[in-house]
């Protein structure tokens, strides 16, 4: 029971941080508290730096560009753009997540389809995203169908290969335990691989996640999601255009915000409710 | 090779039955004989116990019967009938302990082959989970993840495990050789009452001569390379209190009289 006393104290000290912050010394140590000195001294940089260079044109302050995210926020289309770009996102991205388990599953019954997979992540992996989109464009047009073409590519292959890494370093015990108790197939797949390399495709989800949202930002950079309704890039696109540069920077922020939230508050937390509680994972 | 074909009249009482076994296994240089025209029955409420120095195919015995390789020739029979690859009706306990799933609570693994493999409902097998893990002590660590518990909570966790699941036969590849003294010796104690009380069939491998006698109601001794039959020994007559006394000291020294082609693995 050693063990056990050793991880509860962690938990308990992380849940009283956030619950009594009248204590000084516990709040120091808690990690929302570093993270957010961590953001607050980057923003104060980059203050001093602005308004020292004094050509807001070039490069807006902080102020100013919080100011110009608020009104864009409130008066423009910059909430709508990021709802527009998440959607394609989302759906180009679960698409990539079914077609990577499904391959990584099938390749790992199969040594033919095994080699396959390979050969394919080999080839596609180094081959950026973006270099496809004028052929994608080519193929489906100017629209949603071309950017989740290129999000699927950009996604499936990292997220494959960690997956498939995670496949094969499944514990042999693991895998005779299934077997012991008669699983095969896609309940041998579903019931032991994926839970035992979780870690590995969590990691695969992270690596594809910050994949998807690059691609998908230059992807908008040539044109909007769709006619009517542009993207994040298509938003910092028209105002670099018309040299509204804080407007530029609004929507870079916007892009970093939704990131640090997803990884902070989506991944962070699926970690702390799946590996990390099972200790496959520090 | 005729006896293959000859189906045994049948034989209610034995629940596994291992005839003309031979195992070898595929390097890059060709195939090596590991296991050798092996024989043995256990019956009912019988543990035999396979001992034998490292490379005698002691676990690779166990892995055939639990259906994980296929024997190049012989045959392995649970209850009259060849056995077709792995199936619950023959539980494994292995000596590693990442054979708790580290994704399920101690009860959520214990209740796992209830549910994927004999179809129980998910409150029955955790019912079931329950009762067992209490038969071993664990009563307190129902809810702990396996990778907060100690190496001997997680043997005991994975014998009531194979237990609930209610196997023909119980396999156990040498389940206490990664633990220390003083636990190994309290799991053999337990797993002796638990075999008094619940009266399963057990085939145990070990290395070590005494764990062999004290578990065994029979004892199967093999050599190395490739593991062929030496000898076998009835050691149904020690129990518990039998640890120390003469006989069990003179049968220690029979059986190692016979594996003395490698005394320090023998002994060990």
């Amino acid at each position: 029971m050693t063990d056990q006393a050793s991880e509860l104290p962690l938990g308990v000290t992380v849940k009283k941080v956030s619950h009594n912050s009248g204590s000084l010394s516990r709040l120091i140590r808690s990690t929302a508290f570093r993270r957010a000195i961590v953001l607050i001294g980057l923003a104060v940089i980059w203050q001093i730096g602005a308004v020292w260079f004094a050509k807001p044109l070039l490069l807006p302050s902080f102020t100013q560009t919080a100011a110009a995210f608020w009104d864009a926020l409130l008066h423009e289309d910059l909430a709508r753009s990021a709802t527009a770009s998440l959607g394609v996102l989302l759906k180009g991205y679960a698409l990539a997540i079914a077609i990577g388990l499904v391959l990584v599953s099938v390749a790992s019954a199969n040594a033919f389809l095994r080699e396959a997979l390979l050969t394919l992540t080999a080839m596609f992996n180094p081959l950026p995203a973006i270099a496809l989109l004028p052929l994608a464009m080519l193929w489906f047009g100017l629209g949603e169908t071309s950017l989740i073409f290129v999000l699927v590519h950009s996604v499936l292959w990292p997220f494959a290969l960690a997956t498939f890494s995670g496949f094969q370093s499944v514990p042999e015990t693991h895998r005779l335990v299934g077997r012991n108790y008669g699983l095969t197939g896609a309940r041998y797949v579903a019931l032991i691989l994926i839970p035992s390399a979780s870690p590995s495709i969590i990691s695969g989800l992270k690596i594809g996640w910050a994949f998807a949202w690059r691609t998908l930002i230059a992807a908008e950079l040539v044109f909007g999601v769709s006619a009517s309704k542009g993207g994040l890039g298509w938003f910092i696109f028209r105002n670099r255009n018309e040299l509204f540069t804080d407007k530029v920077f609004a929507g870079l922020a916007t892009v970093i915000i939704i990131g640090l939230v997803v990884e902070f508050g989506l991944f962070r937390v699926l970690e702390a409710a799946t590996v990390r509680r099972w200790g496959m994972q520090r | 090779m005729t006896v293959e074909n000859a189906a045994p009249p049948p034989r209610p009482n034995i629940a596994l039955e291992a005839i003309h076994l031979t195992l070898d296994y595929r390097t890059d240089n060709g195939t090596v004989l590991a296991v050798e025209n092996i024989d043995f029955r256990i019956h009912r409420s019988e543990r035999l116990v396979l001992l034998g120095p490292s490379g005698c195919g002691k676990s690779s015995i166990l892995k055939a019967v639990a259906g994980f390789i296929a024997p190049s020739s012989g045959r392995i029979l649970v209850n009259g009938s060849d056995i077709a690859g792995p199936g619950p009706d023959r539980i494994v306990v292995f000596q590693e302990f990442d054979q708790l799933l580290p994704w399920k609570s101690v009860r959520d693994n214990v209740a796992f082959p209830l549910i994927v493999a004999r179809g129980h409902s998910k409150a029955e097998a955790r019912d079931a989970a329950d009762t067992a893990l209490v038969k071993v002590g664990l009563e307190r660590a129902l809810d702990a993840f396996p990778h907060t518990l100690s190496g001997g909570m997680k043997q005991r966790a994975a014998i009531a495990r194979a237990l609930a699941a209610r196997p023909d036969v119980l396999l156990m590849d040498e389940p206490f050789a990664a633990l220390d003294a003083l636990t190994r010796s309290n799991l053999q104690k337990d797993l002796l009452q638990l075999a008094d009380e619940l009266k399963f069939t057990l085939l145990f491998v070990t290395h070590s001569i005494e764990e062999a006698i004290l578990i065994g109601t029979k004892l199967h001794l093999l050599s190395a390379h490739p593991g062929r039959t030496v000898a076998t020994f009835d050691t149904s007559a020690f129990g518990l209190d039998d640890i120390g006394s003469n006989d069990f000291q003179a049968t220690i020294k029979d059986v190692g009289g016979y594996l003395n082609s490698s005394p320090a693995e023998a002994a060990a």
